[in-house]
């Protein structure tokens, strides 16, 4: 397997489509299950999202890695945007700030193997998750 | 603008969810389908996603409102073919879709549609 690389612009709906269809596809060519892919898929949907409703746009970047025999995928979304002041409260299932159900961010982490949230109030915000197969 | 079609078969609209929707199609469908329940004074509302791949907590929540809202209007609104990894998915990404009822395919759905309305 060659680990590969894209970065995809965050600015509007059809950018999360379009983020969603790439996933899809890198998932399946790693030869993740139907349901691990509905999984990253959807985890990445949210992530998306937020970056763009939260964050004001950004970027999300799709990596296929490989870490001895294990492959998956890595997930980056980044945004240059207010920042989360509280990183705990904005974990926490049903809090949000964004008239939404404040799912996305505890739900895509649930979603995922791996999951790392960086922000810094006024600066931005940048979360990693990995799914392996 | 690009708009899901909505279908009236007698007292009820059908709808099928063919794309991968992004949120303002998703925001028009809900105000479409609102508006066209009060227009023909539909009595059920069969909404077919047996094509969607990935239901979010975005597509999610507007399933729940389109029902919500249905019900207020007087009629029922029923979720169809919901596929089984999109049905594992969601619930772990915490939503059950609660108040929400569902059947398996297309023929159940009417089926549950058309025992409500003689009730």
């Amino acid at each position: 397997m060659i680990p590969t690389r894209e970065s995809l612009p965050l600015q509007t709906d059809e950018h999360v489509v379009r983020v969603r269809q790439t996933v899809r596809q890198r998932a399946i060519e790693l030869g993740f299950s139907l349901v691990e892919q509905t999984k990253v898929v959807t985890a990445a949907s949210e992530l998306a999202r937020n970056t763009i409703q939260h964050g004001g746009g950004g970027e999300a970047c799709v990596e296929t890695i490989m870490d001895g025999l294990r492959r998956g995928l890595r997930l980056t979304f980044m945004d240059t945007g207010p920042g989360i002041p509280d990183l705990t409260l904005a974990l926490k299932d049903g809090y949000s700030t964004g008239g939404g159900l404040g799912l996305g961010l505890s739900g895509a982490r649930r979603l995922s193997s791996e999951f790392d949230i960086e922000s810094e109030p006024g600066r931005g915000t940048r979360v990693v998750i990995v799914r392996w197969k | 603008m690009e708009r899901i079609p909505i279908l009236k078969m007698g007292p009820f609209l059908l709808v099928t969810i063919q794309v991968d929707m992004h949120d303002r199609l998703a925001m028009q469908l809900q105000d479409d389908l609102t508006t066209r329940i009060a227009d023909t004074s539909a009595r059920g509302v069969l909404i077919d996603i047996s094509a969607l791949e990935m239901v979010d907590s975005f597509i999610g929540r507007m399933l729940a409102n389109i029902a919500g809202m249905s019900r207020v209007l007087d009629a029922e609104t029923v979720v169809v073919g919901m596929r089984p990894a999109v049905a594992i998915t969601l619930v772990e990404l915490g939503m059950s879709l609660t108040g929400v009822r569902t059947a398996l395919d297309v023929e159940r759905g009417m089926a549950l549609l058309g025992s409500a309305q003689r009730r």
